[in-house]
């Protein structure tokens, strides 16, 4: 399944635990980006992309507890009540999971269209849960950064892939 | 445990289970933050923890602006300059007057039997960014627990109020604006004294004024300046400007659309005000002046819907 046409870049060894720690961590960062006006319409929900991506290709060791643990970061920083990401990335992890092995069959851009599927879902619980609370719907235009997000997947699985295929080119060197 | 199942091949509960236990967990964890409130710690631990990465974020656009500083010509800096004599000016002469008045204020006061006024020590806060999230009206000061930012003090800009501090953090706090979903100030018309209670609605830029009844005297560009009936916002502070009324005799009530004077896209620079005296019961307002028609003077209950 590697974005590179060499056979010679087959992975056969899993990423290191780091590397998936600091990708989590650099997705948390590009998401806290000041952004403000209509650009947040525009703004992924990269933690959630990066977490999709592991759970995957690791399903062994990024799931759940993981999901559950962005979300909570990502509701502390945008200063929702707690829990609202929280649950709405452990049913997209849900998703995912069961979608796991239908969706490694597809081509990128075809993978996109889940993963548009799935943000969507994840956005559309976001927004239920604001419904309880005294907090303004902030229009369609909101799940525009869905859209955006399912472009932006081929870009996340190759800048999450190559370093993958470079470690194993130098290995195999 | 003695299991058929090889080791190998145990791979924990089923993801339908796994769901339920994280949903449970967040929907329990939900209602005890907005419910109960007791989460805060957690909430502050977190963004404590995330504090780095937070200013990390900001890095990029505090270096452009530092570079556009620099670039900054003479010319501006010597105008604007001049600007801001003149305002200092304008401002001293009214500060020598209201130096003169309060001696008055606390002299009748005193006559009164009446408590003393609120006394208030200010923070000097930066925004830091806007909050990211589109469905609240929110942003996220530099000065925190550390800087003995408590909750539920008022934060003003130079143009008037800006909101309340609802959350905090030990080196930031997070101030929810006027303009959020049902923020509630209360306000009296500097024209006439009419007490009202000016509701947010969610969207950036107006603000609701409801309760009001038909026949009020309100008029469009009235000034509504903060009553200090709550005690949180000290009183006399600038709010908001009416800008549009509509009187429509189906309904028993005006509806009124008003205007915020500050907005968190004009200044970054902001005060935090701590009420020294917050806690104790509501102050005595001086009675309201009474017009000729005798109906102006009438308050309206706060908060408490009809």
């Amino acid at each position: 399944m590697s974005i590179l046409a060499d056979p010679k870049d087959v992975l056969h060894e899993p990423p290191s635990a780091r590397f998936i720690f600091i990708s989590l961590i650099i997705a948390f960062l590009l998401y806290l980006l000041p952004t403000s006006g209509a650009l947040l319409f525009l703004r992924v929900e990269l933690p959630l992309l990066v977490v999709l991506y592991w759970s995957i290709h690791q399903p062994n060791r990024v799931g759940f507890a993981i999901a559950f643990v962005m979300g909570l970061l990502v509701d502390v920083s945008d200063g929702n009540i707690l829990g609202q990401h929280a649950i709405a990335y452990t049913l997209a992890v849900f998703l995912v999971l069961v979608l796991r092995l239908r969706i490694l069959k597809f081509k990128l851009w075809q993978q996109a269209l889940h993963i548009l599927a799935l943000l969507l879902v994840s956005q559309l619980l976001v927004a239920l849960t604001h419904l309880f609370l005294p907090s303004t719907f902030p229009g369609w235009g909101y799940f525009v950064a869905s859209f955006f997000g399912a472009l932006l997947w081929p870009v996340i699985t190759f800048s999450l892939e190559y370093p993958q295929v470079l470690a194993a080119r130098a290995r195999n060197d | 445990m003695v299991t058929q199942q090889p080791e190998f091949f145990y791979r924990g509960p089923s993801p339908f289970v796994r769901l339920l236990f994280f949903s449970v967990l967040a929907l329990a964890i939900m209602v005890a933050d907005a419910r109960f409130h007791t989460l805060d710690m957690v909430r502050s631990a977190v963004a404590t923890i995330t504090y780095p990465l937070q200013q990390a974020a900001l890095a990029p656009g505090d270096i452009v602006g530092r570079i556009g500083n620099f670039f900054v010509t003479q010319n501006k800096l010597q105008r604007e300059n001049t600007e801001l004599k003149q305002t200092l000016l304008k401002k001293s002469e009214d500060i020598q007057r209201l130096s003169l008045i309060e001696g008055e204020l606390t002299s009748l006061r005193k006559l009164l039997g009446a408590r003393d006024a609120m006394t208030e020590r200010s923070t000097l806060a930066e925004i830091l960014h806007s909050g990211r999230n589109p469905f609240r009206r929110k942003v996220i000061v530099d000065k925190g627990v550390n800087e003995n930012v408590l909750l539920g003090e008022a934060v003003i800009s130079a143009d008037g109020v800006l909101g309340q501090v609802t959350a905090v953090f030990p080196l930031t706090s997070e101030v929810t604006l006027l303009t959020d979903k049902n923020q509630a100030v209360p306000v009296m018309i500097r024209r006439n004294s009419l007490r009202a209670v000016v509701f947010g609605n969610g969207r950036d830029g107006t603000l609701d004024l409801p309760f009001i009844p038909l026949n009020t005297d309100v008029q469009n560009g009235d000034i509504l300046v903060t009553s200090g009936i709550d005690g949180t916002y000290p009183a006399g502070l600038s709010v908001a400007k009416v800008t549009n009324i509509e009187r429509n005799a189906i309904h028993a009530f005006a509806k009124i659309t008003c205007t915020p004077l500050a907005g968190i896209d004009r200044d970054r620079h902001v005060l935090v005000l701590t009420n020294l005296t917050a806690g104790a019961k509501p102050q005595i307002e001086p009675e309201p002046t009474k017009s000729a028609t005798g109906k102006a003077g009438k308050s309206t209950p706060s908060r408490a819907k009809p």
